[in-house]
């Protein structure tokens, strides 16, 4: 029976990737550790603020993994749950873990505790490019029901790679918000296969923003999981170098596009409207070397 | 202040700076030598290309120009709102520059951010942020949003957001909320050349943005949260 990513909480999502009952949680819920903002707002709190940070072991390698609760307030970034991050990152450094799991779902800053949340996303910066520069992969996976937006979607682009289904959604700012701000024309949040193929983790994937798209199921992306502990992090120039020539080839190349069927087109896949129906495997086996 | 005003307070010996609509870069003249500018003016929506621009010329620093110090300027209203750069992918081009800053420090290039106009949301996060240590105008403003947009969004009344913003700093948009919570460093007053100087001699360290929050009483717990993940038993 296939257990969907989607559909899984934060902790169902670590018991399943990580190896069986090898998770052990710092700071759990019986610590008491909560937002001291939402109670000054009268909002309720989560006794671990929405995020699930401690150890474990991945095809039996030494891990650190976090995993964002999208339940609640969509996985947004406050003072503590963004202080669960760096501490876990930071913890990295003085253990040395083979790899750092991210299983992100956040729509970005907590706007009741927008300061706190905003400066806490930039130490979450600091601190993921302080562990890759010890030569210690951080591995981010992307397939929850709220996507990786704001803040977090700038983190989830400093780590090594994103392990992304079609389902886990990655950019900047959500398309509720470009919608309420620039207005409908610009952008139709409710038009699910318009937001699917804009920030879906297909199109993530052909552009060279995720690494690798899985089928949304939680053995998919312990299985995507286990072969990125081989990355080796590279933060040299040349390697910033690299990644800039893409980055400029791409608005060269597609910056004109309207659509993101047109900048798949481009790339050489044909028929790319159908690319939205395929299942993950088809998906790999027909744009395999027409990535971007 | 007008980018070109404060130009010239920041180096009175003198600088070339070259501006191309909303974007600028160059160098200015301190006692120590020369420091490499990049800024942004009229409160810039970082776009996809904006964002490529500013990380090109830090590489463009780093490679051509070893340990030269880097002040960053940026003036933006957050990262552009449009469908097309989310198409194209601009938290990958945020992302970039953030790597492109990394870089820079790791390479021992000083990097200095100052606010002195406007800094929100995405487009200070990816820069100033990122910075060794961020400064500001007294007049500046930072904001993650304004109060009426943040009362629509969590549905609580804008009065009461607004008194209480009077007793915390951890929501509402302004710069001495920032200096509380420790991520703006100090406020530069007076002679701004001074100040520079000051900051290019001072030493470089870990992030000290939660150590300062906690001494100035504006971000309580992120400092010793941290502390518990980072050593305490699984």
């Amino acid at each position: 029976m296939t257990q969907s990513y989607y559909e899984a909480s934060a902790r169902e999502r670590l018991a399943a990737v990580l190896d069986p009952s090898s998770f052990q949680e710092i700071l759990p819920p019986s610590a008491r550790v909560t937002s001291p903002h939402l109670r000054q707002l009268d909002t309720p709190a989560a006794f671990d603020d929405g995020i699930i940070v401690g150890e474990g072991r991945l095809d039996g390698q030494p891990v650190l993994a976090a995993a964002q609760e999208g339940g609640f307030m969509g996985g947004a970034v406050g003072e503590v749950h963004g202080a669960k991050l760096v501490g876990l990152l930071e913890r990295a450094l003085d253990t040395r873990p083979t790899a750092v799991l991210l299983l992100v779902e956040s729509g970005g800053v907590r706007l009741h505790e927008a300061n706190a949340g905003l400066i806490a996303v930039s130490e979450v910066m600091r601190a993921v490019l302080a562990v890759r520069g010890a030569g210690i992969p951080v591995i981010v996976l992307d397939g929850g029901q709220f996507g990786c937006f704001g803040g977090m979607g700038i983190v989830a682009r400093l780590c090594d790679t994103v392990i992304i289904s079609e389902e886990g959604r990655l950019g900047l700012s959500g398309p509720e918000v470009i919608e309420t701000t620039c207005g409908v024309e610009e952008f139709d949040s409710r038009d699910r296969a318009l937001v699917w193929r804009t920030v879906g983790g297909k199109h993530r994937t052909l552009l060279g923003e995720a690494g690798e798209l899985v089928a949304d199921a939680t053995a998919a992306f312990r299985a995507a999981a286990i072969r990125a502990l081989a990355l080796t992090p590279d933060l040299s120039l040349e390697a910033l170098e690299r990644e800039h020539a893409a980055l400029g080839q791409r608005i060269e190349r597609f910056g004109d596009c309207h659509d993101a069927v047109d900048i798949w087109r481009a790339l050489g896949i044909e028929a790319p409207e159908r690319l939205p129906l395929l299942e993950a495997a088809d998906f790999n086996t027909i744009t395999a070397g027409k990535r971007a | 202040m007008d980018a070109k005003l404060l130009l010239e307070q920041l180096f009175p010996a003198g600088q070339r700076v070259d501006f191309d609509g909303q974007y600028f870069s160059g160098t200015g003249q301190t006692a120590d030598g020369e420091v490499a500018v990049i800024g942004t003016t009229d409160a810039a929506a970082i776009g996809v290309e904006l964002a490529f621009r500013i990380a090109g010329q830090v590489l463009e620093i780093v490679r051509s120009h070893p340990r030269r110090p880097i002040l960053l300027l940026v003036d933006t209203q957050g990262q552009r709102l449009s469908r097309r750069d989310e198409l194209l992918g601009i938290n990958g081009y945020m992302a970039h520059l953030a790597k492109c800053i990394e870089v820079a420090r790791r390479a021992g290039h000083r990097v200095i951010g100052l606010v002195y106009s406007q800094a929100v949301s995405g487009g200070f996060l990816a820069s100033s942020m990122l910075a060794d240590t961020c400064y500001a105008l007294p007049e500046a403003e930072v904001r993650v949003m304004n109060l009426p947009a943040m009362s629509r969004i969590t549905k609580i009344p804008v009065e009461r957001l607004q008194d209480l913003s009077q007793l915390s700093p951890v929501f509402a948009p302004g710069v001495e909320n920032y200096l509380r919570m420790g991520a703006i460093a100090e406020l530069w007053q007076g002679d701004l050349a001074a100040c520079l100087e000051k900051a290019l001699a001072a030493a470089v360290g870990h992030d000290a943005r939660r150590d300062r929050g906690l001494a100035r009483q504006g971000r309580l717990l992120a400092g010793p949260v941290a502390e518990r993940v980072r050593h305490g038993g699984a």
